[in-house]
């Protein structure tokens, strides 16, 4: 009924526990709830799992969004970003939010806002342990927890000092590699005698340890932090025993603990937790509390799995079901740092009643060990060969009894029974209602089952239809050997766009990676990737030289032999082979001077077609290659230069008269046009940038359809991005507004930058705006101040190295041998 | 004409053409694209590309292969044909490479 009001739920807290439960409150009951979340961190929903892959730069933040602001749209959810609830009424059934302070320490202009409600879900999460040790609040130490702490470590990692993570536990070892793949050189330090000591046995704490100082982390373990040192800001570590441990950053990643203050201020029962009963109700029967928050069972709970399970079960009770109830069970471990194998599950303390099967190979680095009670298995750690981990943790829930199979059990599934050494087939002979995913609970029959009735034939699409392999992505391998197993070869393991067929590697990966290992050329990028040819393709070549020109100014040696022939002599070929000058009119203004200049070349070189581009200037068709240099060299003497309007970089500013001879006009949008264009020609980019300045609304330089366009007005100007007027048609977005030309030209310079950044080859603004999010673009550029100076400076700095006039260059020899035959043999015949 | 005479002819040093790149020789006839592959082969193709005539020359070489800048077929340096989907032959011509020089057959020089 229409005049009847929709219940009220409100969600304090937007991550991943809450984000699930509204899932599949939205998949079961779409209407029942109008829903508003508070958010303290500034952003949408995202896989905090992630976190480690954004530190050592293998994803970035728009690859671990869980739901982008469309999602929030959609579902009708008002979002308070940056909003830290600070106060439950239970009487009045209200909750009060702050909007918290930028990170430049500026108070909220906004007030706080108080919102009633009928049901409440508390998802408040955890904290960061701090230990009190002298030192702790100095400036540059810091916890690991959420995009905030990722984004100041990456800050830090770029002084490529030195430094020290407090804990080596699963997080803290996560830090350290992360940190010291942003080049850091790192030190971890540990309390205890061993590397994760909670999930590993000492022999395979010992192997970790090996492995983490192979790769050049040092690791110091029965290590007490004393104090954390410095004037003003960290300068060190000193440990118990007298150890000063110099450091840049010290991060403290020692373990978590439930944020439960405001639920505790509102009168509701807590322990470790927010207690809760198995149907996640909280002392208030309207009060659920989920996540790392809650008590249930006893227990507070850490791992993405249970959570998700209690996300499950608040759904479930907000529509009235109440079939579903919290038990806690075994959790899996694995650590994410690439390259080292490590799968923990269970009990595997050692006890009278308890047997143990170890299996070692110290050759190939893997270590084994099953604790087994009753001939059940109760506890299984694996390093190095970790394949079989799901299969002893599906053992391990289901109570099997191994009894039969103890002589081989250890050598994993392969051996078992007779199943052949096919890994596939080891998948494919697991019962339907095996658990592949542990982050979301789902089973092998539902991944099977929806390849089959969806029609899935990619990762991603499981990922997208059943959550599989779509949180830590650990069980990526299973998943795709569950669809090799039902596609047989009709499924490609690479359906994740790869840039071509050189590499499985996708462009994003690419660019990190360049950054990442730091690759500088493009035949050691080759190498080190492992491309497929021995020295790429027409498609890669030019997209990794425009990313190395992006990624390392003033230092990659432009490579002409990846370029396309336009790009390669700085001239549009046409189809009969001749090409096309353009030469620039800054703004689109040209004087009687260019234009006579333009005659005689027309005149001189016999050019048979002069005509008006759209972007206003004047293009030369039909220039033999040979007439290249000549035609550049009296353009030159003119004064001209290159319009590269054959570049994947910046071709046109097109502007109207505005204030100079307008009546309409606001501003003085040619002059502004000018600027830009000075500032900006000679840039490379992914695809071609066109921009416009219009003078006032009526917008007749059409900048509402540019890759960047201006309208100016009264007050200021509105600065807009992401038009397209090609093989697609769409109006821009607005980017922002701005009182001065200063602020425009900043914040144009860092929007081309970060899409110089970003943007994948050929991809033009709009379709990179669409892929990462306007949002993300316009929070960056319009909010972050120090981020959008970051980004002008970074395209300041890469300037000083692109302006230089390429016709100019060759009007004075560069690149002689494109213009000329290498032999003539038309006279060969008479000579002999 | 001697017999004794050479039936190749010098044409360039293999460093006038760039790594990767390529050079055009002009004949009586048409125009003939010299490629200098990564490995330091040199192939030499007429300078028309089977599907519309696009100028070989001007495009991207990789492996024993150039992508033609028009339309991007890729064509095969040693044979001329167009691999993949596309059909269609371009001529080839016999290079010779001695003590850092190209050689081309005398003949080339007035082919139709």
């Amino acid at each position: 009924m229409a005049s009847h009001a929709k219940q009220r739920l409100v969600v304090v807290g937007n991550g991943m526990a809450p984000g699930r439960a509204l899932e599949r409150l939205f998949e079961t009951a779409p209407d029942a709830y109008e829903v508003t979340i508070f958010n303290a961190e500034p952003r949408v929903n995202y896989d905090r799992i992630m976190l480690s892959p954004v530190l050592s730069g293998d994803k970035s933040f728009e690859e671990i969004v869980i739901h982008g602001d469309g999602w929030y749209v959609k579902h009708g959810v008002t979002l308070y970003k940056g909003a830290k609830v600070t106060k439950i009424d239970r009487e009045a059934r209200t909750v009060t939010a702050e909007f918290v302070p930028s990170r430049s320490g500026q108070p909220s202009l906004q007030p706080p806002v108080t919102v009633p409600y009928d049901k409440l879900i508390v998802a408040t999460g955890s904290n960061p342990i701090i230990i009190p040790v002298p030192g702790h609040d100095l400036p540059g130490v810091l916890s690991y927890r959420d995009l905030d702490d990722v984004e100041a470590m990456l800050l830090a990692a770029k002084s490529r000092g030195k430094a020290v993570v407090i804990g080596g536990g699963l997080l803290g070892l996560e830090a350290a590699a992360g940190l010291q793949a942003q080049g850091m050189d790192v030190t971890v330090v540990h309390l205890m005698p061993t590397l994760m000591e909670r999930q590993l046995d000492p022999a395979a704490g010992h192997l970790l340890q090996r492995a983490i100082e192979a790769r050049g982390i040092k690791v110091l373990t029965r290590a007490n932090t004393k104090a954390i040192v410095g004037k003003g800001r960290v300068e060190g570590v000193d440990l118990d025993n007298g150890t000063h441990l110099p450091a840049d950053l010290v991060v403290m990643a020692v373990g978590i603990r439930p944020n439960m203050q405001v639920a505790k201020e509102a009168g509701i029962t807590v322990n470790r937790g927010i207690v809760v009963d198995a149907m996640m109700r909280t002392s208030d029967p309207d009060i659920f509390a989920l996540g790392e928050c809650a008590e249930a069972d006893g227990q507070v709970f850490g791992l993405v799995a249970p959570l998700y399970e209690m996300a499950n079960i608040v759904a479930c009770q907000l529509v009235g079901d109440a079939t579903a109830s919290f038990k806690s069970s075994a959790t899996a471990t694995k650590l994410k740092v690439t390259g080292i194998n490590l799968y923990s599950a269970g009990d595997f303390a050692e006890a009278k009643d308890r047997e143990e099967i170890v299996l070692r190979d110290a050759t190939r680095g893997v270590y084994r060990r099953l604790v087994l009670k009753d001939n059940r298995i109760i506890g299984a750690v694996m390093y190095g060969d970790t394949s079989d981990g799901p299969w002893f943790f599906d053992m391990l829930k289901r109570g099997t009894d191994v009894a039969d199979m103890r002589e081989t059990l250890i050598f994993g599934q392969n051996y078992a029974g007779g199943i052949p050494l096919d890994p596939a087939a080891a998948v494919a002979a697991l019962p339907d209602d095996a658990e592949i995913c542990g982050c979301n609970g789902v089973c092998k029959g539902k991944i099977t089952g929806a390849i089959a009735g969806l029609g899935l034939k990619s990762l991603d699409e499981v990922r997208a239809h059943t959550k599989a392999s779509a949180s830590c992505g650990s069980c990526t391998g299973l998943v795709e050997q569950l669809l090799k197993a039902q596609l047989g070869d009709t499924y490609n393991p690479a359906a994740v766009q790869p840039m071509c067929g050189c590499t499985d590697l996708g462009h994003d990966d690419v660019r990190r990676l360049i950054v990442a290992k730091e690759l500088r050329s493009i035949p050691q990028l080759m190498q080190e990737l492992e491309w497929k040819t021995s020295c790429g393709c027409a498609k890669c070549r030019p997209a990794l030289n425009y990313y190395m020109i992006c990624s390392w100014p003033g230092e990659y040696v432009d490579d002409s032999q990846s370029r396309f022939i336009n790009e390669r002599v700085h001239a549009n070929i046409q189809k009969d082979g001749t090409y096309s000058v353009v030469p620039r009119m800054w703004g689109g203004q040209t004087s009687a001077k260019e234009l006579r200049a333009i005659a005689d070349i027309v005149d001189k070189y016999k050019i048979p077609t002069v005509k008006v581009t759209g972007g206003q200037r004047i293009d030369m068709l039909g220039v033999a290659k040979e007439d290249l240099p000549g035609v550049w060299a009296d353009l030159s003497a003119a004064g001209m230069v290159s319009g590269h309007a054959y570049a994947k970089g910046l071709r046109t500013v097109k502007t109207c008269v505005g204030t100079d001879w307008c009546r309409f006009g606001t501003q003085d949008s040619t002059g502004l046009g000018v600027k830009l264009e000075k500032f900006m020609w000679g840039s490379w980019t992914p695809a071609k940038v066109k921009l416009a300045v219009s003078g006032c609304p009526r917008n007749c330089a059409e900048a509402t359809c540019k890759d960047i366009g201006v309208i100016c007005i009264e007050s200021g100007y509105d600065i807009h991005f992401a038009g397209a007027a090609g093989l697609e048609i769409k109006g821009t977005e607005l980017l922002g507004h701005v009182a001065t030309e200063e602020e425009t030209i900043e914040a144009i310079g860092a929007l081309t930058q970060l899409y110089r950044e970003q943007g994948r080859y050929l991809e033009r603004i709009y379709k990179w705006a669409k892929r990462v999010g306007l949002e993300t673009i316009r929070q960056q550029i319009m909010e972050d101040g120090e981020r959008r100076r970051a980004l002008y400076d970074r395209f300041v700095f890469s300037q000083q190295f692109a302006q230089n006039d390429p016709w100019a260059e060759r009007a004075n020899g560069k690149d002689a041998h494109e213009f000329t035959p290498v032999a003539d043999l038309t006279l060969r015949e008479a000579a002999e | 004409m001697s017999s004794m005479e050479s039936p190749w002819i010098e044409v360039c040093p293999i460093d006038s053409i760039p790594l990767r790149g390529c050079r055009v020789v002009r004949t009586r006839h048409m125009q003939i694209a010299l490629f200098r592959t990564a490995s330091d082969e040199v192939f030499a193709l007429e300078n028309r590309c089977p599907h519309k005539n696009g100028p070989l020359s001007e495009g991207i070489v990789h492996d024993r292969k150039v992508t033609c800048p028009l339309h991007n077929w890729v064509i095969s340096l040693e044979s001329g044909e167009a691999t993949g989907a596309d059909k269609g032959c371009t001529r080839s011509f016999p290079v010779r490479l001695d003590k850092g020089h190209v050689y081309l057959e005398a003949s080339v020089a007035t082919a139709p």
